[in-house]
């Protein structure tokens, strides 16, 4: 297929930073195109590229996809990381979407507002400690292979291994309960493509703070 | 394959609605298990069946599958409403997540606290108004055939035809622009499954409201 995905999206994590990964670990390379100013935004609108004016957008083999989750099963079912029948992609579906909850509960308290931040933090804690973390680990347990699915590297070990990296810059202690976790997180950050994406200078992006992500919406008048 | 799917929800829309409509378009009898106390949903989790503790859960050829999009991921790959190849597939998986944003937004309405609600609704009717229900015209119009993709029916035409029923329940004048969508409404509604999902003593749920809502959730001890 002709040329590199291109990746539109601002210079942060949001809902572009598991479609990077996932894109990373399949061994693709992309063009990144940051929006840095509202007119960026909107000139992106107003050539129709945004079906349903929102970012993500990847363009990739003729199309301009939007939707996380759309793009991260386009490139999943391209790049054969998708399980191999109806049944695994099933679970593949089921374990994704627990972990993008998760991903989603602990990305959104840097945003939090202060009154809410304190109860926000004890429940995400909660959640990661009680329901998902054992979820996994259990997963892992009960088949005793390398992988969550099927035996192979799949879409939903890279989300994994992505959302134990946010647990562990949001309460390391969090992950000491749970062996098979820390192991797992161990294996699939050595394999050679995942290797390379967390060494420095990877197009892998750091989390932001309180304040950056506050004035980025303002400069782009998000609610 | 055996048996009937077994569909575990409380009778309620709720985040099973879009399932119950997908299984019904496809023909596919269903079963039903109500959660009407907090100690079936206890049993349920106690034993075992729900991966994250949350419903939707539905067991289906000997999977206990929960979260909404692996169910009908699931589904719709089954009974060949996903597209004839990855692109529809790419295509159906935006349009499809447009729709759940919406039915999310809308839905969302009937619990929300007075003193937003206001703001809320008038921003869930310029968001149907100015940005979901012109995409949708906008993709009848540009290939001018009865079907969102590939010229036959999909799970996207069901999910676009359960929202733009929500639409009209939530503000029926909001559709009066858009003749296509009209048109794609009549159309799919006919459809012989459909059609009769539509008839009153089908397994469609009605809508709820916030006395309901706010009675079940106490029940439920759902935050």
């Amino acid at each position: 297929m002709a040329g590199k995905p291109v990746l539109h999206y601002f210079n942060a994590r949001g809902r572009m930073e598991c479609i990077r990964w996932l894109l990373a670990a399949a061994g693709v390379e992309f063009e990144e195109k940051f929006i840095q100013s509202p007119e960026d935004l909107e000139k992106l609108k107003k050539d129709g590229n945004l079906m349903f004016d929102q970012v993500p957008m990847v363009e990739i083999d003729g199309m301009k996809l939007a939707q996380t989750r759309a793009i991260l099963n386009y490139i999943a079912t391209k790049y054969d990381l998708y399980g191999k029948d109806m049944k695994e992609r099933a679970l593949i579906d089921m374990y994704s979407e627990g972990i993008l909850d998760l991903t989603e509960m602990i990305g959104q308290l840097v945003l939090c507002p202060p009154d809410q931040r304190e109860a926000k933090t004890a429940l995400a804690k909660d959640r990661t400690k009680n329901r998902y973390l054992p979820a996994f680990e259990k997963v892992l347990k009960s088949h005793g292979q390398d992988y969550l699915v099927g035996n192979r590297l799949t879409r939903v070990d890279i989300h994994l291994l992505e959302v134990l990296l946010y647990v562990e810059e949001f309460d390391a202690s969090l992950l000491t309960p749970f062996p098979l976790l820390k192991a797992f997180k161990s294996r699939i950050s050595s394999l050679p493509n995942v290797k390379k994406f967390l060494q420095p200078g990877s197009q892998r992006k750091p989390p932001m703070d309180a304040k950056q992500i506050q004035e980025a919406r303002k400069a782009f008048k998000i609610q």
